[in-house]
């Protein structure tokens, strides 16, 4: 059964659809509301607080610790500034990403990183006779996610760091009435946004001093149902849903490089060895197989589909992640990828997908057939490749000026 | 002669913006001209009190295609609609009247208290909106065919409608009679026993009119309701973010990027018009500027009788012109509140405040204030559609303080002074607003750091919306279709060649929907005007 995180006192009051799912091992809202859809609307116009204490955390501390991540990591790791943070992933040694999380450097010589499975195995297994400590701290230290265009506003009413001027993928460390915590500005919705990471004593001061500023803010609570549609807005892949670890992976074709992932852009290449790095050089040269692009499905070829059988358009009102095949659009009983999931985008008015994809139709404006379900009926519409980020405001990078 | 604009727009309203937008998109030289210092028309946002944005109009965003977001790309530009979840009924007596959520059974339930049958009825009712919803789409979403061509186009044009129809089936076919001839409260009746539910329902058929809810031909509005359902907007009735501004500043923000020029405070005096052909503009400064074609986002009483002007009209068009009603019905009430305005204290929580609140205890209410106003004067009890959009959207106000937008009917622009004497009683008419809103919420007074009155002469004067006419026309069947605003120039042409008409004035017309700018662009575009 699962478990509790600190901040459960709190949540459970709020839960009044009482939808729960198991993530991790712990109690994870699903959805706060019968009526979700505002959960999702408050990372886009105002906040949506999220308990993300589920993530798998891992200090890594010691002199060799920035060397001994890059060497796990695909990115660089000893590139990284004090305070900042890195979204990456890592690959086990034919190059098949493992999973992806945040490196964050808070204090010298000490690493903070987090991960959607239990990875202090595959970690430890690195550390040999260099001067490094893996500490699990998922149980210990959890954390809040505070996502939207007035959490910035929110986070400064209850602390002193200076929010103004902290940059995207940056962190700080906060000092609030009674109790610190860390704030870091990354998130896994596409916008503006912090999460606040605190040991698990500290729990219920952190969401008190958040939530009780945030009323004047329109702040909500955000389950992981309008997480998933803020996250596939974003182009933000999940592992386990767009996704296989290898270390899982029962076949190769379950397997996946960072490049296929569209993850290329994490990978360091060129520097000390890392694990993988000889097979991902070679792709590089190569060329990849797969690509995960995001899909733009056509909304009037659904429309018309409906109208057949005088029904008005319609689609889930959250996201979906069962996989859906894709064809080519000359040839329809060619099936050329798949759809790994998918939304309709509130704020886009667009129905979308992120989507893996032989390589050859992964160029931006290729067009596609979507399998669809309509009235029963398997049907295709039409929609347009391009690349996973559907949404990305101006204010998600933006500091304010002095 | 090679002219520097393709097409020149008059009015930088959403509609106009959009027009610019689509025509821009067309690789056309715009140039969009706005009579005041901001853009937006009726859909403005504007810090009226330090610290305080008013929606001064148009407060919520309702049927805004979602089609136009998605070719113009307007959340690129700032598009941001917040969609409002619970729409509410306080009552006199300090109970809570009905109160609609997005939650089907917890509408129920809050139905049920008033009539247990109305509260199953509610589900029938909603399915046959919807059947008779695809009708309206598909009549929103094309130029309006003319019944009385014989032009093919026009023709296949009303099969496609007329498919439509058929399919409805006998019994839909029934009840859209019904829903095109009767009042809305009659309808109502149709389905409901409940005067308290039927009240804030029955409303939604006369706003913007001069008609009240038992004068016929008011009970199709009601579809407006059903249509956010069907178009793939799913919640279409919304606040736009930062106010209903953003929704023209995204639309310019699109039409810059497609290369439109937009200038503000210039004032058009007329069209110029040579041999019945219009070759530009004229400034109020005298300025002259050439243009292919000429676009008037204007409500059409302004753009005939100002812009073309009757010397270049034929006396059948003046006079037909002349006809079309306007008769501007209602006001608008800003507050700038030091605190939330609480209109329900039996309720835990401030959730349904954050939906629009409707003042209309029951039916015979707002008939009465449509007494009032038959005889020129303002509802002394209005009809009163308050928002608090700053519970959704705290950018709007300082952090705990908070905007009130009220929309008010009636307050006929032909009140028994005359509409020129509007201004004496602006006071007198934010007055009877704030006391109609001290029966549900005792302590406005203390509230009230700053009150804007919009009357219809405002609206006249400084929005440019002839009598106060919020839709630039009644929405009367008689001025819709291809009858919006006149039988013969309806397909947004006019009867100046090369002069076009986008705004509200056409179809389908009314609120903030973009269709009128779009369909008038595709339509120049499709015949090649420029």
């Amino acid at each position: 059964m699962p478990i509790q995180t600190p901040f459960h006192p709190r949540t459970s009051k709020l839960n009044n659809a009482l939808d729960w799912k198991d993530w991790a091992g712990y109690f994870a809202a699903n959805s706060y509301n019968v009526v979700s859809d505002f959960e999702y609307y408050a990372f886009r116009h105002s906040a949506g607080l999220v308990d993300i204490t589920p993530l798998f955390k891992y200090k890594v501390t010691g002199k060799d610790a920035s060397m001994f991540l890059s060497r796990i990591m695909v990115k660089d790791i000893t590139k990284l500034k004090l305070n900042q943070a890195t979204y990456c992933c890592w690959c086990d040694d034919k190059g098949m990403v493992i999973d992806d999380g945040t490196v964050m450097y808070f204090v010298e010589n000490e690493y903070f990183v987090t991960a959607a499975d239990p990875s202090y195995s595959w970690f430890s297994r690195f550390v040999k006779n260099l001067d490094v400590q893996i500490e699990d701290i998922t149980d210990s230290f959890c954390g809040l996610a505070l996502q939207g265009p007035t959490s910035r506003d929110i986070l400064k009413k209850i602390c002193d760091a200076d929010l103004d001027h902290l940059k995207f993928f940056w962190t700080t460390s906060a000092k609030a009435d009674g109790f610190e915590f860390k704030i870091s500005r990354t998130g896994y919705t596409g916008d503006l946004g912090y999460e606040l990471w605190i040991k698990n004593e500290d729990a219920l001061k952190l969401f008190d001093a958040v939530w009780n500023a945030g009323q004047d803010y329109n702040i909500r609570m955000s389950g992981i149902a309008a997480l998933d549609i803020a996250r596939i807005e974003a182009g933000l892949i999940m592992n386990g849903v767009d996704y296989h670890s290898s270390l899982y992976a029962l076949i190769p074709e379950q397997m996946s490089t960072p490049y296929e992932l569209g993850l290329g852009w994490t990978v360091n290449l060129d520097r000390e060895p890392f694990i993988g790095q000889k097979a991902l050089k070679a792709e590089k040269k190569n060329g990849s197989r797969w690509a995960t692009v995001g899909l733009d499905i056509n909304w009037p070829d659904l429309e018309e589909l409906y109208k057949k059988h005088g029904l008005p358009p319609h689609t889930d009102a959250g996201a979906w992640r069962n996989s859906v095949p894709i064809y080519d659009r000359q040839n329809k009983t060619k099936q050329i990828g798949y759809a790994t999931s998918g939304t309709w985008s509130p704020a886009l008015k667009k129905n979308i997908a992120l989507a893996s994809i032989k390589i050859d139709y992964a160029k931006p404006g290729t067009e596609v057939y979507f399998e669809v379900t309509v009235e029963h009926h398997r049907e295709l519409v039409r929609a347009i490749v391009g690349k996973p980020q559907f949404f990305n405001p101006e204010r998600k990078r933006s500091i304010l000026k002095k | 002669m090679s002219k520097k604009y393709d097409a020149i727009i008059i009015g930088g309203g959403h509609n106009g913006l959009i027009n610019a937008a689509y025509l821009a998109k067309a690789g056309k030289k715009v140039l969009v001209l706005e009579k005041r210092h901001v853009l937006g028309g009726a859909a403005v946002s504007e810090e009226i009190h330090p610290g305080f944005t008013f929606s001064v109009c148009s407060y919520v965003v309702s049927l805004f295609r979602p089609h136009i977001i998605r070719e113009l790309n307007l959340v690129r530009h700032g598009y941001n609609i917040i969609p409002m979840d619970a729409s509410y009924q306080p009552l006199p007596d300090g109970d809570i009247g009905i109160c609609k959520w997005g939650d089907a059974s917890k509408t129920r339930r809050e139905i049920a208290r008033f009539s247990r049958k109305d509260s199953e009825v509610y589900g029938e009712f909603s399915k046959v909106m919807t059947h008779m919803a695809k009708l309206a789409k598909e009549v929103i979403d094309h130029p309006a065919p003319d019944v009385a061509s014989i032009n093919p186009k026009e023709l296949s044009s009303l099969l496609r409608m007329g498919k439509v129809f058929k399919n409805l089936g006998p019994e839909m076919l029934h009840m859209n009679t019904k829903l095109l001839t009767m009042s809305s409260a009659d309808f109502l009746d149709l389905w409901f026993e409940s005067e308290i539910l039927k009240g804030p329902m029955a409303v939604s058929g006369i706003i913007g009119t001069f008609l009240g809810v038992r004068s016929p031909g008011t009970a199709y509005v009601l579809l407006h309701h059903y249509m956010g359902e069907l178009d793939g907007a799913f919640r279409s009735w919304g606040f736009s973010k930062g106010g209903t501004g953003g929704v023209s500043n995204a639309c310019a923000g699109a039409a810059k990027s497609f290369g439109a020029e937009i200038r503000t405070n210039v004032n058009v005096s007329h069209v110029k018009i040579v041999n019945g052909k219009a070759t530009g503009v004229i400034l109020s400064n005298g300025d002259e500027i050439e243009s292919k074609i000429v676009v008037s986002n204007l409500d059409p009483n302004r753009t005939y009788l100002k812009m073309i002007g009757e010397d270049n009209l034929s006396p059948d068009i003046t006079t037909e012109i002349k006809r079309f009603k306007l008769r501007g019905s209602s006001g608008k009430v800003n507050f700038a509140l030091s605190g939330v305005p609480n209109f329900c204290k039996k309720r835990d929580g401030l959730e349904f405040m954050k939906g629009d609140i409707a003042i209309v205890p029951n039916v015979d209410y707002v008939e009465r204030a449509y007494d009032q106003a038959k005889y020129g004067e303002f509802s002394e009890r209005p009809y009163i559609n308050i928002v608090v959009p700053s519970l959704t959207d705290p950018t709007l106000a300082p952090p705990g303080k908070h905007v009130m937008s009220c929309f008010v009917q009636y307050a006929p622009f032909d009140i028994k002074e005359g509409p020129e004497y509007w201004p004496k009683l602006a006071d007198k008419f934010g007055d009877a607003v704030q006391n109609t809103i001290k029966e549900y919420v005792p302590d406005i007074d203390s509230l009230v750091e700053h009150r804007q009155v919009v009357t219809p002469w405002d609206m006249q004067e400084t929005f440019g919306l002839t009598e106060g006419n919020i839709f630039h026309g009644e929405l009367t069947l008689e001025q819709l279709l291809f009858q919006r605003p006149i039988s013969g120039y309806a397909k947004y042409k006019t009867p100046i060649r090369n002069l076009w008409m986008s705004g509200s004035g056409t179809h389908p017309g009314g609120g903030i929907m973009g269709s009128g700018g779009e369909l008038s662009a595709k339509s120049i575009l499709k015949e090649k005007a420029i």
